[in-house]
This record gives C-alpha cells, structure tokens and sequence, in this order.
C-alpha cells in the first residue's frame, strides 16, 4: 500500500468515526436527560404530583395539580389563537400570494420566530396585563399563542407548497374554484405535515418559561376562570428548583420530568398520525 | 361574430374524401368548439397567432406539431386553464356550443369540457373517491356510487378495480392511473374532454388501450388530444391540426393530412424532417 493510499484510507476512516460519534453524542443527550430527570424527580411523580395542591414549606407531600391544569389551559388558549391565523396565513402564502407580499409576511413571520421569548413576554404584558392589571391566564396563553403563529405558518406553509402542482390542476379541471381546490385537495394532501408542524409548535411552547413569567406569573392554588394568575409547569420548574429545599428541587425534576414525557408523547403521537392515511408519493 | 367563424372554418376542413369520418363534409358536421382568431400571449410573449379552427361534435381531433409550437397552449385555452398561469392572456373568441367560454363562469365551463393532463396526477385519496371528486363538489344529485361504476366502465378500468374500490388511487400501475384520471373527467359527463399528451409517461401497452379507449369514447363525448406522437394522431383522430411555432399551418382529416398534405411544412414534419 503506498503511502498515500494509506493516509486517504486513514482520514476516511476518522471521519467516519467521527461522524459517528457526534450523532451518538446528539442522540444520546436526550437520553441523558431522560435518565437525570428520571433518577431526580421519579420518585416523586406519583399520584399526589397530579392531583395535589403544592404544600407549604416544611410540609412533605403535595403536588403540582394546579400547574398541570395552568399550562393546559394556557396551551389550550395558545393553539386556540395561534393555529388558525398561522394556519390561515399560510394558505394565503402559499396559494395567493405572490411576489413583495408574501416575502414581506415570510420575512416578518421568521423575525418573529427569532424574537426571544422574554420580549415577547414583555409585550404581552404591556398589551394585556398591564392595562387590565392582571395577570391572568389569559394572558400567558396569549403570549404563548404569538410564539405559535410564525411557527405553525412557516411549516404549514412549507407543506402546502409541497402539494404538487398536478393535484391543484386535476381539481381546477374538474370546475372546483380555488377556494374548494385547497379545502378539497390541498389541504387533505398536506394535513400530516400541517398537523405535524401544529404539534411541534405546541410542544415548543410547552416549555416555555420567560413569557409566563409577565404574564400568568404563577400561583400557589387554584386559578379559577381564566382572569387570573395561575400556576404552570415551567414556572413551577424555575421557582422550587430556585428554592433552597430539597423537596422543593425534587418536585422541580419531577415537573420536568412530567413535562418532558408530554412533549414526547406529543411526538410520538404526530409520528403515528404521519405513518396513516394516503401520502402523496415523491416524484 | 359567429358569421365570421364559419367561412374560415371551411377553409381549413376542404372536404376531401378520403375515409369514413372525412367522408362526412365539414359543412354538415356539428362544431361542439370553434376557436376564431385566436392570439396567445404570456406576458409580451406571443405564443398563437390568429389561429382559427373547429372541434366536430363526437370526433376526436388532435393537435400535433414540435415542442414548444404552442399545441398544450391551445388546448388549455379551451377550458381556461391557461388562467391558472401568471400574466397569460389571450384575444380571439372561442364558443361552445355557439356561447363564449370567456364569459362564462370558469368552474362552470370546466364542468363540460374536461382534462387529462400528462403524467397521470391521481388525488391522494381512494379510487372511488378519486371518481367521486367531481360529483361531490359540484354537489352532483346522481347516486355517486352508480356513477363512479359507469364511469370507471367507461375507462375501461371497472373489470381491474372493482374489488379493492377502496384502496389508493397510488397502488395503480401509471396506465390504470392515467385511466382512472379519465374515469374521474368522465365522471361530471362532459361534453368535450381534453387530452394532453395523455400517454407520454406510459409503456406501449397502456398507451394502447388509452387510444382504443379514447376511440370509444367519442360516442359519448368530443375529444381534443395533444400528442407528440404522430402515429398516435394518426391512429385514433378524425381531424388532425398541425401547429408550428404558434400559428396552425394545417388542419385537416386526419387520413388527408398524412397521405396528401397541404403545405410543404406538414410534409416535412410528418415524414420526419425535423420535430
């Protein structure tokens, strides 16, 4: 073997070694964490965490039920708000419009994307808290909803722009208007992706901490209503990991444990509902 | 406007004997479209010029002529497709039935003159459904399933598909789903149905029994094809027009434009010169 042939064998031979290694090294972060949180907060994720009021100080025991019921009925408002006009926007881009509109919108939807989640914290607050001084539940979902729009129509955009051209003429041919063409056709051929791409969004907002922080605040009880200040599992997660009790980190992993598994639910579920029904073959 | 179309119409059919459908005289046979006039454009690009001709009620007519010589365009000019594409424009009339299709409500016209496109672009749904599509949308009060059979008969495709109706449309071999996209034009039961270069992604079986098909099908409707294929044109159309960079150098029976053509240009094309 000369020389040269032996050094292209060997740089070939450590790339591929480590290009292994760094995929390990990503897949195996998520584990990791999954373990940590596991090994810390498992203990305490039991059937108190879901159904208990969180306890005073000094007393063991207790859950993060109100939490739970806050970030679900923030993240409830928030898909309420965020998915239709992300969704509706994007079927404007990708079906009507053209040209400096449409990369206007684009443009404006991934600034928006980009902001950091405290200033859009910070905007809620002055446009909803603020004024009505409360916070509230309201609020917070508000503010998790504005993260949801440029997500949910950027990739629902993505996907119906991926609907071949042919479908969109074999439906027009057939004297179906534009409007039944994308009711009829279009959508049906993308709505895995879209729903997809509206399942990532809510488990992107799922976790969020610094918005709430303006805008539900938290809450050591129940939040009844919706005009309220109410407790959420990432809020929860930032002040007893903060606290100088040892209960109090325990039930901090365990929130976050509790956390992570529904955002992996969330996706093994969207993972599920792409595998059925007829998909558009790649041409 | 109407007087105008049908002097020029008799120029471009010369009632010359030479087989079964020609054997009729043009005079005598109902025009289901005539185009008059006609000039294309996409943008500033002029893509037809003044072209004139007449679709005969229950023949197959077909355009023929090289790539890019402006056939697809005049085809999709006839349900207006060509008003899917930015900044395309046309001048001239085109009638069905006597009626301007240009006035006519869009959704409506495309009902009665249908289309099969190139490559074959079934819906991502079952077959029956994809049948189905057109009397569903246009909220059709015929039993859907009676009529998906027939039309599905009518493309010669029932006998293959009967048993699995409920399967995708994508687990169809490229004929079948070319078939089933005729199947689904069938099924609003228009009036003239437009095929462009239907059989260009098929093997030679396919693309056999899509000609046979289409033959059969005159009996119910009137048919347009585009095809590169000359012996394609040759073999299933009464009327063939021969297009060259935009204007239409001849349009005559079929058999005549093969045997004895007109201009020194169809000659040249059809015996292989150049296209």
């Amino acid at each position: 073997m000369s020389p040269r042939l032996r050094w292209r064998k060997f740089v070939s031979g450590f790339m591929l070694t480590m290009t292994g290694v760094c995929a390990m090294v990503a897949v195996s972060v998520l584990f990791l964490i999954l373990g940590y949180l596991a090994v810390h907060g498992g203990t305490s994720v039991n059937w108190n965490f879901f159904t208990k009021l969180p306890v005073p100080v000094g007393e063991t025991g207790g859950g993060m039920a109100n939490a739970i019921l806050g970030s679900a009925k923030m993240l409830l408002l928030a898909t309420l708000f965020g998915v239709p006009i992300g969704f509706f926007g994007a079927i404007y881009l990708a079906e009507f419009s053209s040209g400096s509109i449409a990369f206007v919108v684009r443009y404006a939807a991934d600034l928006l994307n980009g902001v950091p989640s405290i200033v859009i914290g910070i905007f809620a607050y002055s446009l909803v808290v603020h004024p009505f001084r409360q916070y509230s539940t309201l609020a917070g979902g508000f503010a998790l909803g504005l993260m949801m729009i440029p997500i949910t129509l950027r990739s629902t955009e993505e996907f119906l722009r991926g609907v071949p051209n042919p479908l969109r003429e074999a439906a027009m041919a057939l004297g179906a208007s534009k409007w039944k063409t994308i009711a009829t056709v279009i959508v049906p051929a993308a709505y895995r992706g879209i729903l997809t791409a509206v399942l990532l969004a809510f488990a992107r907002v799922a976790g969020e901490t610094a918005p709430l922080l303006f805008t539900a605040l938290g809450n050591q009880f129940w939040s009844p209503g919706w005009t309220h200040p109410t407790a959420s599992l990432p809020v929860m997660i930032y002040t007893y990991a903060l606290a100088p009790y040892d209960d109090w980190h325990r039930q901090a992993w365990a929130a976050g444990l509790v956390l992570l598994v529904l955002i992996l639910v969330i996706n093994i579920v969207a993972r599920a509902i792409l595998s059925r029904g007829i998909a558009v073959p790649r041409s | 406007m109407q007087a105008s179309v049908r002097p020029a119409l008799s120029v471009n059919l010369p009632p010359i004997v030479t087989s079964a459908a020609a054997r009729e005289t043009p005079e005598a046979l109902a025009m289901r479209m005539t185009i008059s006039k006609l000039d294309f454009f996409y943008g500033a690009k002029q893509t037809l010029f003044d072209v004139s001709m007449g679709i005969a009620t229950n023949k197959v007519t077909s355009l023929i002529g090289p790539s890019g010589c402006g056939k697809s365009t005049l085809l999709r000019t006839l349900n207006r497709m060509h008003e899917t594409v930015r900044g395309a424009q046309l001048r001239g009339e085109i009638l069905l039935d006597g009626q301007s299709i240009l006035a006519q409500d869009v959704t409506a016209l495309r009902r009665r003159v249908g289309m099969v496109f190139q490559r074959p672009n079934p819906f991502p749904k079952s077959i029956f459904d994809n049948v189905a599509y057109g009397l569903r949308i246009n909220g059709s009060k015929v039993p859907i399933s009676e009529a998906v059979e027939k039309s599905l008969r009518h493309a010669a495709l029932w006998d293959e598909v009967k048993d699995h109706l409920h399967k995708s449309a994508y687990e169809l071999s490229g004929g079948q789903q070319q078939r089933l996209c005729i199947a689904r034009a069938l099924a609003v039961e228009p009036e003239v149905l437009l095929l462009d270069e239907p059989c260009s992604a098929l093997d030679p079986i396919s693309t056999a029994k899509i000609e046979e098909l289409l033959v059969q099908l005159k009996d119910i409707c009137t048919i347009t094809i585009v095809t590169h294929n000359m012996q394609q044109a040759a073999r299933v159309s009464d009327f063939t027009a021969f297009l060259l960079v935009g204007q239409l150098i001849e349009f005559s029976p079929t058999p005549q434009l093969f045997t004895t053509p007109g201009d020194p240009r169809t000659e040249a094309y059809i015996t292989g010169r150049f296209g």
